[in-house]
């Protein structure tokens, strides 16, 4: 097994500051726009961003919320291993919200077709948009693309994304991992 | 650990406690999943389950019914007093007919001890026990010991009696199985009559006087007389068995202390449990009837990402 280094710390820390930048240009103050992470490994990324908006850009009151998507995806049944489930943590309400999901990779789609189904019990959002940190454009099975991207990267099928976030994994950095 | 060790929920007793508290912790994300606006996830959508209902029941069929259809399974129901068992048909060949319409799963309530077993071995087809005769009712067991989990934090090291008609009840047994896995203690406490001989090779403590027995428990299960299983007479008169078992507030504030009370339904009021004490603060009756439904979700579910397409 090798692995590759996609992104650094800095770099990550330079791609998140674009991203919070585009966020403030289409969202402005946040009032009618709401973070939603997608389990599990969204949420790094989501409380991330939601922390560089609010000690840099100075906005107040962002809401962040944890979405799973185990019980809705298409998969169930079908894998190796059962799904796991992890906590959904949603304290206000979505409809007529602009919803901002947020995911650390985006590969065959399929998790955000789930959540864009699962965030469907919470209400109806006036628009979703899709931000994530690495876009593997190569890999969709459905017709998804991500709104805001931190870094495109051509990987083939055998290989997997790794992001590590310092807070869980120790250290800030995203690996191509080849087996 | 993510998956069961068994393909069937037969029995308590066939269950490892790592299977009880993989059950718990998935029933926490269905509680959290009742509680949102839309009740309902597509995770069992290619699934149909069959409950057959060989014996009466209202709130165990409704709870099965309302897990099934949160999980999005296709759902048909069978009673046997308006089906062809009256005709004579065997339990085999009724279950055959139904499974032939490729059912994937089946909750079943039948009035013999083993009839879960029994298909289990002649069906492939996962089969969940939903009560047989006075032996097991697991769900109930596991729904149970939730909310005593809920309610004081942990299971294990707590006491529990489980007060009134043991010997026709397959509360009673799970319960047992149930709470001796998680590491609590339990007494069972009624008439004589009414407490099976091989109790006590159950590792199980017996006590015939209630102030006793609830002044020891941090938990009173009371359960339900259940005259319709009664051939001959157990005890005097209904009265007699009140004044001795049955549970008043008179009772609970005598102690000096609080213990939480049980009742898995449906109850005589005034009979084992006064109004009073079945509508108080200390009476979670109410939260185990809701937790059964995140309980009985979790079950499915876990059996269900067993049977493989």
């Amino acid at each position: 097994m090798s692995q590759k280094v996609l992104l650094n710390a800095t770099e990550i820390n330079i791609a998140l500051n674009r991203l919070a930048c585009q966020l403030i240009e289409k969202h402005d103050d946040f009032s009618k726009t709401v973070l939603i992470g997608i389990q599990p490994r969204g949420v790094f990324l989501a409380e991330r961003l939601k922390t560089l908006l609010e000690s840099e850009y100075k906005i107040k009151d962002i809401k962040l919320g944890y979405l799973d998507i185990t019980f809705f995806r298409d998969d169930f049944r079908r894998g190796q291993k059962p799904l796991e489930a992890n906590k959904t943590k949603i304290n206000f309400i979505v409809e007529d919200k602009n919803v901002v999901f947020i995911d650390d990779v985006l590969f065959t789609g399929r998790s955000i077709r789930s959540a864009l189904t699962a965030v469907q019990s919470f209400g109806r959002p006036l628009e979703i948009e899709l931000l994530t940190l690495i876009d593997r454009r190569f890999s969709r099975h459905l017709p998804i693309q991500p709104d805001y991207r931190g870094r495109q990267v051509d990987a083939i099928n055998g290989e997997k994304v790794k992001v590590c976030w310092k807070e869980n994994d120790g250290e800030d950095a995203v690996y191509l991992v080849k087996n | 650990m993510s998956e069961l060790s068994v393909n069937h929920l037969l029995g308590i007793k066939y269950i490892t406690e790592a299977d009880i508290q993989l059950i718990f912790e998935t029933a926490d994300h269905f509680k959290e999943v009742i509680n949102r606006p839309i009740k309902k996830v597509p995770s069992l959508r290619d699934i149909t389950i069959a409950n057959l209902f060989f014996e009466n029941s209202t709130r165990t069929k409704l709870s099965f019914e309302l897990a099934e259809k949160r999980l999005s399974a296709d759902v048909i129901n069978f009673a046997s007093s308006s089906s062809s068992v009256t005709k004579g048909e065997t339990l085999i060949d009724t279950v055959n007919n139904i499974l032939s319409m490729k059912v994937d799963m089946v909750v079943m309530r039948h009035p013999n001890p083993g009839a879960g077993v029994f298909l289990s071995k002649h069906v492939n087809a996962s089969i969940i026990n939903a009560g047989d005769g006075a032996h097991e009712h697991p769900t109930q067991a596991l729904l149970d010991t939730y909310s005593i989990r809920e309610k004081l934090g942990d299971v294990s090291g707590k006491k529990v009696v489980i007060v009134g008609d043991i010997l026709h009840s397959r509360v009673a047994l799970s319960n047992i199985f149930a709470l001796q896995k998680l590491g609590a203690t339990v007494k069972v406490c009624g008439p004589k009559t009414l407490i099976p001989k091989y109790i006590e090779k159950l590792n199980v403590g017996v006590e015939t006087n209630l102030r006793k027995a609830l002044e020891w428990c941090d938990v009173a299960n009371m359960l339900r007389v259940q005259n319709e299983r009664m051939d001959i007479s157990y005890f005097p008169t209904t009265r007699e068995y009140t004044q001795q078992f049955g549970l008043s507030k008179a009772i609970l504030d005598s102690l000096n202390k609080e213990i939480v009370v049980m009742h898995p339904g449906p109850i005589n009021r005034g009979v084992e449990i006064t109004s009073d004490v079945a509508d108080s603060k200390q009476s979670i009756i109410l939260e185990q009837v809701q937790n059964g439904v995140a309980v009985r979700m979790a079950v499915i579910y876990l059996l269900a990402s067993k049977i493989k397409s």
